[in-house]
């Protein structure tokens, strides 16, 4: 622990934008204006044509002006989007599906690789590069946990199939028997 | 052209997408010079907020030369040197008439929440971003500032966002003179709000943090009594109790977010299983570390759900909490003298110059704070 004061007047530019009147009582909306009591009125810029599908949040009767086309909704992610945006901003309906479409757009994104014909290199997409110089104890351990754990959970996996292999196979034997 | 390219959590690469074009007759297209990975992008690389679309380039601090106009831009002209603000703003809606640039209504449609971010995910527009060569920039007549002559590009680039971002933190604390300041996170934005803090006349400044190369940083920089909240306490809360005569700090900032260290169930529920909108640590601490009365300064970025804050408190301590993202344009004649007068220097938060080439190594290196990275900048190639 380090105590180390500092007295204010030695600090380049001490209080040269103080505001006696920043309290809690005083506005944050530095320019106080009525404009947002004449409610969605104001003149608006020119429309942005819409040439790729774009959600809106049903919060807003229209497109903003101007809006991003990245990534437009595509596949099984692009139908669980489009259900999420049938839900307002209040709904968990709407933030849970996105989130899981962003997961099943991972996978759409590995397959779409693959069918360009290039495998990702998580290696390298990962930055493991940087992991590898900087701090490669930490790299190896992690992977080694990971490869233990998935290591593990195969054969816990494969131990019980076998398990219900034998006992499937138990009742077969026993249900011959039996006839 | 060549760009950054999310493929989903914690896998990001760099390759060739087509060229920008003018969607709109206020746009202009930029071709990129230095553009920043910053905190809050950790936030989309680590899957955290709802719509972050593969194939989708982040990048919200970007610097660069107008390239192409829209036939609507009469402000810019090709050649200009600009820094875009991270914001996209129309200045026209009645929130952007207000000073209030971080919320334009005419700039993002997927949420009414926020207004239109660079490379931010779908929630925050869908807007490709500035990690790439080349970007797409709306409202050119009205966001982009041409980088006054002389400025350093570094200093130029940390204006789009780390600086108005800290300063506004430190604004909206409401300090008054000889106030004790506490800020949680010694990322770039908090090293940024504790310099910004003397500017509004602070009497003590504090920082707290976990990770000690970057509190010697800002030690030194802002300057600021610093302390690990790892190693030198116990509970924060308490400790900045017992450091402030008992009664809790004037003004809290919370300058960290979603990604907050520090608390097992808030790491458990918000970072790892995502039931709530990130782990709420530093909010909940700055909630019960100030004192009655005080206000908590919030400009670290949560998702758009809930959050596990103890809100009770902040009814019987009557406190005030003030937070937004930074209205850039608002602040950047001020911040831009600042920087001029050497008051502020932002470029000495820079430690990495990375390639745009080895993005997904810039993301690694920043995420898992290796060889002391305290704030990396993507270099583009025509610009090295």
């Amino acid at each position: 622990m380090q105590k180390h004061v500092i007295d204010p007047k030695s600090v380049p530019g001490w209080g040269i934008d103080a505001d006696p009147q920043n309290d809690p009582t005083y506005p944050m909306k530095p320019n106080r204006t009525d404009v947002e009591q004449q409610g969605y009125t104001w003149e608006r810029p020119t429309q942005q044509p819409a040439d790729v599908e774009v959600l809106h949040s049903i919060e807003r009767p229209n497109l903003s002006a101007v809006f991003g086309t990245a990534s437009p909704p595509v596949g099984l992610s692009g139908m669980i989007r489009r259900w999420a945006f049938r839900w307002s901003e209040n709904e968990y309906n709407h933030w849970l599906p996105l989130i899981l479409a962003d997961r099943v757009n991972v996978v759409e994104g590995i397959i779409e690789d693959i069918a360009h014909g290039k495998f990702p290199n998580i290696w390298k997409e990962k930055g493991y590069n940087a992991s590898w110089k900087h701090d490669r104890t930490g790299l190896v351990l992690r992977l080694a946990a990971f490869t233990a754990v998935a290591g593990g959970l195969v054969l816990w996996l494969s131990a019980d199939g076998g398990k219900k292999k034998a006992k499937r196979q138990k009742h077969y034997r026993g249900a011959y028997y039996e006839e | 052209m060549l760009a950054m390219d999310y493929r989903g959590p914690k896998r990001v690469r760099a390759v060739q997408k087509p060229m920008p074009e003018i969607k709109h007759p206020e746009d202009a297209i930029v071709k990129v010079t230095r553009s920043c990975i910053c905190g809050s992008d950790l936030h989309l690389y680590n899957g955290n907020v709802p719509d972050t679309r593969v194939g989708t380039t982040f990048g919200h601090e970007f610097i660069g030369e107008v390239v192409e106009v829209g036939s609507e831009v009469t402000k810019l002209k090709v050649g200009d040197m600009v820094l875009v603000p991270f914001n996209i703003a129309c200045g026209r809606c009645s929130f952007c008439q207000q000073g209030l640039f971080g919320n334009c209504h005419e700039s993002n449609p997927m949420a009414t929440a926020v207004g239109g971010i660079f490379g931010y995910s779908h929630t925050a527009g869908g807007f490709h971003g500035g990690q790439a060569e080349y970007v797409r920039v709306p409202y050119a007549n009205f966001g982009p500032t041409v980088i006054p002559e002389g400025m350093d590009p570094d200093d130029a680039v940390l204006l789009t966002d780390v600086v108005p971002t800290g300063y506004q933190a430190a604004e909206m604390a409401g300090i008054q003179p000889g106030d004790t300041v506490v800020v949680f996170g010694a990322g770039p934005v908090g090293i940024m709000a504790a310099r910004c803090a003397w500017l509004f006349g602070a009497g003590r400044v504090i920082v707290l943090d976990h990770v000690d190369y970057r509190l010697e940083f800002v030690k030194h920089y802002a300057p600021a009594e610093v302390y690990n909240f790892k190693t030198d306490m116990q509970d924060p809360v308490l400790f900045l109790k017992k450091q402030t005569d008992w009664l809790g700090a004037d003004c809290v900032i919370d300058a960290v977010g979603a990604e907050a260290a520090g608390d097992v169930l808030q790491t458990i529920t918000g970072r790892k299983l995502l039931v709530q909108a990130g782990s709420a640590t530093a909010v909940h601490w700055a909630i019960n570390s100030v004192k009655k009365g005080g206000i908590v300064s919030i400009v670290g970025v949560y998702g758009p759900t809930d959050n596990l804050v103890p809100i009770g408190n902040v009814l019987n301590k009557g406190l005030t909490l003030r937070a937004n993202q930074a209205s850039v344009k608002r602040l950047l004649p001020r911040l831009i003298e600042h920087v001029q007068n050497g008051v502020i220097r932002p470029k000495e938060l820079i430690t990495h110059r990375i390639p745009l080439e080895e993005v997904a190594d810039g993301y690694r290196l920043f995420s898992d704070k290796l060889d002391n990275c305290i704030k990396p900048v993507l270099v583009m190639d025509s610009a090295r």
